[in-house]
Parts: structure tokens; C-alpha cells; sequence
């Protein structure tokens, strides 16, 4: 069968002893800045992306991969230990896995997301090489109409799982997507927007407007008002969840892993999403919804398998279409763009071996989160006694090394300020930034796509509603904006953030 | 008669995003619009800030109805330390080289926290230092220059 000798061929690729070692410090060192509140997987990635560029594009994208889940567990630990979500996907954990903390059982709680997250992880990888084969068929069909009207559905979900007012969420689209513009002209060679600039003619650094919007303005806010953060335990001890635990958890993990499969494709950002609608069908179907809040193993092991789930199979738009899911995908594409593959369908003919060594990488990274661990939750512990006012002065030197590294360029530094100014304002805004980088992620490709288009069609606007699958695509952007817009879902929304926050 | 009472925070965002709008849409019309059909480099950017400028002045309006939380404390010592490392960094990496433009860079980030006591400031930038040089220069290679120019007398 193809299927296996293609993962075959990724396991080969993936397991290759250097591989191995990247994918394990990706792992370790995702975890270990993930463990440390305030800095979430995107900024996490965006730090250490420099790391891997001096790496094959293979290794680099499978140690970036590694940062990803290390992140996200390590965020899911402080959301447990410390009721404090290393970022907005595990703020779910939190609620319950803290009050079992509080119970004396952190070490369980710690536990059954982990296995819980172990097993989504394997279901969805197998879903991926599943997946995304026929779909690279149909995006090869795709023609610029399609890839334009494909990127407005990315976007406008990007909205819709935004935090906080849709107006501010859709202007942050536009503002990434005019920042995305910077730089020159493809089709006349023009300079735009660089002030006379020669350094930004090959348009804003990726990277640089990352690590900005998204490390440097989380510092800025974590200098806010320095408090001192309490550990809950020093010492974690049996981590071995009882009989009872397991029986409590199949149901869970198994309904959180269908959900957060599903949700995970949804271009925007469908892991957050994917948990808080696993919590909300475990609190359902409970026949204890009382035990919800007060540390339920259900409200832990849903979540986690359904926040995990929906991480892997956000990776099936950007192997398959080149479309960033969410954040991190994009920074995902910056890398792959970096080390010169175009992302998109072609990728799985062009480059088998990295497309498949990705995919099996998801599997041998979440394998290595669990092994590799749980053992190690003592000095994860430790870490987070580490006071802030040490941390930051490492992280910013470690952003302007990695920011300089990529093209040697001093402007992407001075770059790197004006964005983390530009974040810090957006925050205090209360403006999204995640809709923003999709923006300037897509912003060149979508204005490509539209010009080219439109070229092809003859000035004829009309090309993208006539092509049935642009115009379904345009449709359910309509929809998803629409919905957005109803005052009754408006509602359901804004109470789901303030749950979050 | 009830006082108007409006949003501060959103009516600067608004207020802002505007003002971006039209920065953008006053340097869209220099460069060449084109057509339609052959959309020149300065279609889509003016589009993009037509909308971006519309957005904004919704917000400004919707700003006006309701009254919203304050924006908190600002971290003025953060952006006042933190903002110019990697500024610094920037400007001597080349001049004095790597070794020295790394310790102030940290140097300077460290006096962000009003926690951070001189000699735990130098002790970090020291630590990091050695760390960035051995993983950083010797590890992996960056082709940085450690000592620049600017240290040869």
C-alpha cells in the first residue's frame, strides 16, 4: 500500500540519528521555554527559529515541529502546576488540572494529559498522512482565483477566532496584510512603503516581526507589574494516575481526540477551539457535570487529547495548500520559505522525504514528550522558580543573535524594536496580534494571486464567483463572517474568551 | 443629561489605525495605480488602506457608546531598557564585535526589571555571554566576528 511505504520513507527520514537528535532538542527546549509562563508556542518559535536555519531544511522543520508540541506541553504543565496557561490553547487544563493539583494530585493530572495528549497525537499523525495525500491532488487543481479565494477563508476564520471585537480583528488583517507588502514590487520592481530604505526593499523580516509582536511585547507586559509566582509544589510524586483514572479518561480522550481532528483543519486556529469544545461536551455528557471546576479528570483528559489532535492536524493546510492554520504554521511557512521550499501542493511530489519525515517526526516528537518527560516534570518544576528579571535579559539577547543570524542584516534588529513598540501597543490596544501575522504572511501571495487573476480572467472580476471551487471557497467565507457577525453567536464568543482569560 | 462617556482605549485605536490608513493610502497614490486589469504596484495597497481606514474610523464611532476598562499600567522602564538592546546590538555588532556587543546588550535589558541588582545584572551578562559565544560562535558556526574593529587599537 502506498500509505505505508510513505510513512515508511518518513520513519526512515525521521529517524535517521541526526534527525532523532533534533527532534529531541526541538522537544526539550520547546518544553523548557513553554514551562515558563508568559511565552506561548508562537513566541517560542519565533525565538528559536534562527536556531535551525544553519540545519537541512528537513532537520529544521522537524526541530521546529519538536518546539511546537514541546511548547504546548510545557504550557499545558504550567497551566496544571501553576493555574497559569502557558498559552491560550491549555487555558482549559487549567480549570480543571489545577484543582487536582490543589487535591495532592498534580502528578496524576500531569499524567493524563500527557497520555492524553500521547494518544490524540498518534490517532491525528495517522490522520495527516491520511488526509493529506488526496488533498495535495485537489490543490494541484487549484488555479490563482482558488489560492485567492482560499487565502480569504483563512483570514477572515483568523477573525472569527480572534480575541475580542471583530472590527479590530479585521483591521489587524489589513494591517498585516499592507506590512506583508513592504518591499519590491514583483511585477515592476518598484520600491514600496521602505521610507527610501534600501535595507526593507526585500520586504520586512519574518522573523524580525515575530519575535517582536509576539516575544518582545510579551515581555514588555510581563514587566507590567512584577509579581512573584507561586509554585504549588515543590515536589511532584505519584504520577501514576489509579485504575480508577483510566477508566475515567478513555471516554474523554477518545471524543477529545475526534473533536480537536476535526477542528484542526479549520484554517485560523482550531486547537484553542478544539478544547473548549471538548470541555464543554465532557461537562455535558457527565453524569457528575458537578465535579467540572472542583478537578475533574474528564475536564484534563478531553481538552488536552482535543487541543493536541488539533495541533497535528493544523499542519494538513500549510503541507497541503501552503495555508497557514494558525500562528505557528505561519511562522512554519517562514521557515520553509527560508530554506527555499516554496510551500504549497508541490511540496509532497517535489520533496517526499521532508513531506513525510514531517509527518512521522509529529509521532516521534509526541513519543519522546512522554518518555522523555515525565521523568524530567522535577526540573520543569524547577524551572519555573526561576525569577523573571534573569530570563529576560537571556531571551532578548538570544532574539537579537537569532533575528541578526538570518540575513546578517542590521536593519531587521532596529526591525525587531519598532515591532516589539508596535506589539506592545496592540496589546494594550486589546488588538489580536495572531490575525496580524497571518496577514503579513499572506499579503505578498494574496496580492500575487488577485493580479494574476485578474490578468487571466481580463480584468473580469466575475472569475472568482464563476469558478465553482473559488466561489464555494468565497461562500464560506461569507458564512463564517456572517456567523461572526450574529448577535447571538456574538454573544457565545465573548463569553468564551472571558472564560479563557 | 448624562456626561458622554466614550472608550479611551478604543477611540486611540481607532484614532491610530486611521492615521495608519491614510499614511499608507498617501504613499499608495505615489506610486502607479494601473488598472484593473493590470493592477500596478499601487492597487492594492491603496484598497488594503481604504479598508483599513474605514475599520478604523468604526471603531473611533463605536468607541463613543460604551465605556470600556482602562488600559492598565504601561511598562515605561520595560520599553525604555528593553526597546534599545536589540537597537545596540544592531549599531556594534559589526563596530566592536560579538563578544562585547552581546554582554551590554544584555547589559542594558537586564535594567528593565526594577528587581535586578547591579552586580546580579553583570553576573547574567557575564554567564550569557560565555554560553552565547560557545553555543552561538563555536557551536554552530555564525560567521560573527567576535572582537570588531572598533577593540584593535
Amino acid at each position: 500500500m502506498e500509505l505505508f511505504s510513505n510513512l515508511a520513507l518518513g520513519f526512515a527520514t525521521a529517524g535517521s540519528p541526526a534527525n532523532l537528535f533534533f527532534c529531541l532538542i526541538g522537544v526539550l527546549l520547546g518544553t523548557l521555554i513553554g514551562v515558563l509562563p508568559g511565552i506561548g508556542a508562537t513566541a517560542t518559535i519565533a525565538m528559536l527559529l534562527p536556531i535551525t536555519f544553519q540545519l537541512e531544511p528537513v532537520s529544521s522543520l522537524i526541530m521546529l515541529a519538536g518546539i511546537y508540541y514541546g511548547a504546548q506541553y510545557g504550557g499545558s504543565t504550567t497551566a496544571i502546576l501553576i493555574n497559569m496557561p502557558g498559552e491560550s490553547s491549555s487555558a482549559v487544563t487549567a480549570i480543571d488540572g489545577y484543582q487536582m493539583a490543589r487535591k495532592g494530585r498534580a502528578g496524576a493530572a500531569l499524567a493524563i494529559a500527557a497520555l492524553g495528549s500521547f494518544f490524540a497525537g498518534t490517532v491525528s499523525t495517522f490522520l495527516v498522512a491520511l488526509f493529506a495525500p488526496p488533498l495535495t491532488e485537489i490543490a494541484l487543481e487549484f488555479g490563482a482565483a482558488e489560492y485567492f479565494s482560499l487565502m480569504i477563508v483563512g483570514l477572515v476564520s483568523s477573525i472569527a477566532l480572534a480575541h475580542g471585537s471583530v472590527v479590530k480583528a479585521l483591521a489587524m488583517v489589513a494591517l498585516g496584510l499592507l506590512l506583508g507588502l513592504v518591499g519590491t514590487d514583483i511585477y515592476t520592481g518598484t520600491p514600496r512603503f521602505t521610507l527610501g530604505i534600501r535595507e526593507y526593499s526585500d520586504g520586512l523580516n519574518f522573523v524580525a516581526l515575530a519575535v517582536g509582536v509576539f516575544g518582545i511585547a510579551e515581555i514588555l507586559r510581563n514587566l507590567e507589574s512584577e509579581k512573584t509566582r507561586e509554585v504549588l509544589m515543590a515536589k511532584v510524586t505519584d504520577l501514576m494516575p489509579t485504575r480508577e483514572d483510566f477508566r475515567q479518561m478513555v471516554a474523554p480522550v477518545l471524543r477529545g481526540t475526534a473533536i480537536g481532528s476535526a477542528l484542526g483543519v479549520l484554517p485560523g486556529g482550531g486547537a484553542i477551539l478544539a478544547a473548549f469544545a471538548s470541555y464543554t461536551v465532557e461537562k455535558r455528557l457527565s453524569d457528575r457535570p458537578e465535579e467540572f471546576g472542583r478537578g475533574a479528570v474528564a475536564g484534563v483528559a478531553g481538552p488536552e487529547s482535543a487541543n493536541n489532535a488539533g495541533a497535528q492536524t493544523s499542519f494538513i493546510p500549510l503541507l497541503t495548500l501552503g495555508i497557514p492554520a494558525n500562528p505557528v504554521m505561519a511562522l512554519m511557512i517562514g521557515a520553509m520559505i527560508i530554506q527555499g521550499i516554496v510551500p504549497g501542493p508541490n511540496v509532497a511530489t517535489e520533496q517526499p522525504a521532508l513531506f513525510w519525515g514531517i509527518i512521522a517526526s509529529m509521532w516521534i516528537g509526541n513519543l519522546m514528550l512522554v518518555v522523555l518527560n515525565l521523568p524530567l516534570i522535577g526540573l520543569w518544576v524547577k524551572l519555573l522558580t526561576i525569577p523573571y528579571f534573569v530570563l529576560f535579559p537571556i531571551i532578548m539577547a538570544f532574539c537579537s543573535i537569532g533575528v541578526y543570524s538570518v540575513n546578517s542584516n542590521v536593519y531587521d534588529l532596529y526591525a525587531v524594536a519598532f515591532f516589539g513598540l508596535v506589539g506592545y501597543l496592540l496589546l494594550k490596544l486589546r488588538c489580536e496580534p495572531a490575525p496580524l501575522l497571518l496577514g503579513f504572511v499572506l499579503g505578498p501571495l494574496l496580492e500575487e494571486n488577485l493580479r494574476r487573476a485578474m490578468i487571466l480572467s481580463r480584468g473580469d472580476a466575475s472569475t472568482f464567483v464563476t469558478r465553482p471551487i473559488s466561489a464555494t471557497l468565497l461562500l464560506l467565507a461569507a458564512a463564517v463572517l456572517v456567523i461572526v457577525f450574529l448577535p447571538s453567536v456574538k454573544k457565545k464568543r465573548e463569553q468564551v474568551f472571558v472564560e479563557e482569560d | 443629561m448624562k456626561s458622554i462617556s466614550f472608550d479611551a482605549t478604543n477611540a486611540l485605536c481607532g484614532g491610530i489605525l486611521t492615521a495608519v490608513g491614510i499614511f499608507f493610502a498617501w504613499q499608495s497614490f505615489g506610486l502607479e495605480l494601473g488598472t484593473a486589469l493590470r493592477m500596478g504596484p499601487g492597487y492594492f495597497p491603496l484598497v488594503l488602506s481604504a479598508v483599513l481606514i474605514l475599520l478604523g474610523l468604526t471603531i473611533l464611532v463605536q468607541s463613543a457608546r460604551v465605556k470600556g476598562e482602562p488600559m492598565g499600567p504601561i511598562a515605561i522602564r520595560g520599553i525604555f531598557f528593553i526597546l534599545p538592546a536589540p537597537i545596540f546590538f544592531g549599531l556594534t555588532v559589526r563596530g566592536l564585535g560579538f563578544v562585547p556587543a552581546i554582554f551590554v546588550t544584555a547589559l542594558i535589558a537586564c535594567f528593565a526589571s526594577s528587581r535586578m541588582k547591579p552586580l546580579w545584572a553583570i553576573a547574567v551578562s557575564l554567564g550569557l555571554t560565555i554560553f552565547s559565544v560557545a553555543v552561538f560562535s563555536y557551536g554552530l558556526n555564525l560567521p560573527f566576528e567576535r572582537f570588531g574593529p572598533w577593540t584593535r587599537f
